[in-house]
């Protein structure tokens, strides 16, 4: 399908394949680096002015202003940390994985830019211990640039230093969240930590934290090249800029996309990616990642940007857009959902812990044929209980794409029910 | 790490584990690269995660004695480090095969058959000590879906008539269906090259950059190499 209609600008993506591109001869002969030595040849006030007019929001799931957040940082002279989260586990994202392997000095750039902007002085990629490709060439290019002066004292000659290590996660999804990376950067189990305070002020060895995605980093240099006024003008008023996002699930061509922010959400999962095989519509999807609220066919010309998809009932989240067809039964869609999270749930706080398994329990009630219609309130009730009831976002990160099943598909859910109780050898209700 | 969980008490007349002292026999090679990875961090306990992989290689598992060593050269108690191992999922606290096939299950690859062919796998591994094969959370690359881990190398899309050969690839040590790599893909978005590029080169057999992955040799005759 022709789709050059559909063509976003490339700031990310611009020429990804290119051979050698992970090395910093490559990278430097595209101008790789050229951002870096503008941004040091200002103040860092400058620099995060820049970010500020940008209107670039968070790319790994909350969506939260990315200069705000530098902003947040505590003045003057201390220990300042800036994490980069690597750890990419929502369920159908897979973008930060592309730029770390084909592209790794976009990323040590960007965070070199950041640091400068922040004050940090030391700074951590958390990548998850399954990229062994990408932590291979995330450390790679990080001693290039090293011996390049790039990263280490004195950064060309602007008095900024920085320390940047690659620090290799080894499989926790909940490592993913901003508290729980940092007690596990800090070589604990991943619990997450009560907030607040917020990592701006305590965050990893109690010192003030900026953390920010993979994607959100390596956006910088490009925003520090067009000037964050420009960078405004790409997509829409409170989305600005390029998105990447992952499509995946029951399309035809499933992948990576850079897509300007607010263009209708058909034109990606049908235009980009091709939609589902012939013969079969899209039942439902998730908008951004398995941990956002399921979207229906109805919401597919709903256009692709973070307060939209908010005002729709859900979120753009990681921008990982999973596509299910009509073929498949949502109670499976909402059984690998609810077991992913209790497996995940790290089972500190009970209504995430407790919630995930009875969610679970009840879904194979359903499919054994062992469940009433009532268990579907219960189902639902439980979920409410979760929301905002945790440390963190995991327990909601079910509740909301379950409720969301729930409410929507309520009829299949009773019909389902109905069926396999029909099946069971001893339907619930019957008197054995 | 007691094998019976839940079920056998534990001991409570046996005296609390205390850092093992200096005297603990530890591969030279394992402890430079573990002092190496406290030297990057502020506080010495952040190289635990990468500590224990480094251990995990020489050992095959996150073992007692395994556990004993990391300990003894960061300093911190066994304890402390079995509640970190239990945590992560690829740090093995049971014996595992030195061979670690993560098949992908979940809801992207799930979509595309994954279940049937990780039922595939096990049965295919079922009388095969060396290969261990087990379900993973979503490994991120749902692009190529259903996928799975070979040793640290992702490759995809897989169907059950893949398995033969993959295992094959295993066994001699050759990378694992290049051809089904995805380091060599291509990005998927039609617009982001703007000329025709080739595909990248696939991943040899013994990429040693593999944090977590299990060693090739015996472990009893590992006491010192370290992959590069």
């Amino acid at each position: 399908m022709a789709a050059a209609d559909t063509a976003a600008p490339m700031l990310l993506f611009t020429d990804i394949d290119e051979p050698g591109l992970a090395t910093r001869e490559v990278y430097e002969r595209r101008g790789g680096y050229e951002s870096l030595r503008k941004a040091l040849a200002t103040s860092p006030e400058e620099v995060l002015a820049q970010l500020e007019a940008s209107g670039l929001r968070g790319r790994g799931g909350a969506g939260f202003a990315m200069g705000k957040k530098v902003s947040f940082l505590p003045k003057g002279a201390m220990d300042k940390y800036l994490v980069c989260n690597a750890d990419e586990s929502e369920p159908g994202t897979f973008k930060d994985r592309e730029l770390m392997q084909k592209t790794p000095h976009t990323l040590i750039e960007g965070i070199v830019i950041a640091s400068y902007a922040a004050g940090a002085t030391r700074s951590f990629i958390y990548i998850r211990g399954e990229y062994v490709l990408q932590a291979d060439a995330l450390d790679a290019a990080l001693a290039e640039a090293r011996e390049a002066g790039y990263v280490g004292e004195d950064i060309l000659g602007s008095g900024h230093s920085l320390s940047l290590v690659v620090h290799r996660g080894a499989g926790a999804y909940i490592c993913g969240e901003e508290t729980g990376l940092l007690d596990s950067l800090e070589g604990k189990r991943g619990n997450p930590r009560l907030k607040p305070p917020f990592p701006a002020n305590q965050g990893l060895y109690q010192g003030p934290t900026l953390i920010n995605n993979v994607e959100t980093l390596a956006t910088v240099p490009a925003i520090v090249r067009i000037g964050g006024e420009e960078y405004a003008k790409l997509g829409v008023e409170t989305s600005t800029g390029t998105k990447l996002v992952s499509v995946s699930g029951h399309v035809e061509r499933p992948g990576n996309y850079e897509i300007e922010l607010g263009i209708p959400s058909r034109e990606i999962i049908y235009g980009l990616a091709g939609g589902p095989p012939e013969g079969r519509g899209v039942k439902c999807w998730f908008p951004g990642g398995s941990s956002s609220p399921v979207l229906t066919a109805e919401d597919l010309d709903l256009p692709y940007d973070f307060d939209t998809l908010a005002k729709a009932g859900s979120m753009l989240g990681s921008g990982a857009i999973i596509v299910v067809d009509d073929a498949t039964p949502i109670l499976d869609v909402a059984m690998k959902t609810a077991k992913f999270y209790r497996h995940e749930s790290c089972g500190k706080c009970t209504p995430c812990r407790e919630g995930t398994n009875w969610t679970v329990k009840m879904l194979e009630r359903i499919d054994a044929g062992e469940a009433t219609p009532m268990d579907l309130e219960i189902m639902a009730s439980v979920q409410e209980h979760i929301i905002g009831n945790c440390l963190c976002v995991l327990g909601d990160a079910m509740a909301m794409p379950i409720g969301s099943m729930i409410a929507k598909f309520r009829p299949e859910l009773e019909s389902h029910i109905e069926n396999r109780r029909l099946q069971a050898p001893t339907p619930a209700g019957a008197v054995a | 790490m007691s094998p019976g969980g839940w079920d056998v008490a534990a001991d409570l007349d046996r005296p609390p584990a205390t850092v093992p002292g200096p005297d603990t026999k530890v591969p030279a090679d394992l402890r430079a690269e573990i002092e190496a990875h406290m030297a990057n961090y502020p506080d010495r306990r952040s190289a635990a995660l990468p500590a224990l992989a480094a251990a995990q290689r020489v050992h095959g598992w996150c073992s007692p004695e395994a556990i004993r060593q990391v300990a003894s050269v960061m300093r911190l108690t066994p304890a402390y480090l079995e509640s970190v191992a239990s945590f992560y999922d690829m740090l093995e606290t049971e014996p595992v095969g030195r061979h670690s096939v993560y098949v992908c299950t979940n809801i992207s690859c799930s979509l595309r058959g994954a279940d049937d062919l990780l039922a595939d796998f096990e049965r295919a591994v079922a009388a095969d000590p060396d290969v261990n094969v087990r379900a993973f959370e979503c490994l991120g690359a749902c692009d190529i879906a259903p996928m799975a881990s070979v040793d640290g190398v992702y490759v995809g899309p897989l169907s059950s008539q893949d398995i033969p050969q993959l295992l094959e690839d295993v066994h001699a040590g050759r990378a694992v269906l290049p051809e089904r790599q995805l380091a060599r893909r291509l990005v998927a978005d039609p617009h982001a090259n703007s000329r025709e590029f080739p595909e990248h080169p696939a991943q040899g057999a013994a990429h040693g950059g593999a944090n977590l992955e299990l060693p090739t040799e015996d472990p009893a005759a590992a006491t010192g190499e370290e992959p590069s």
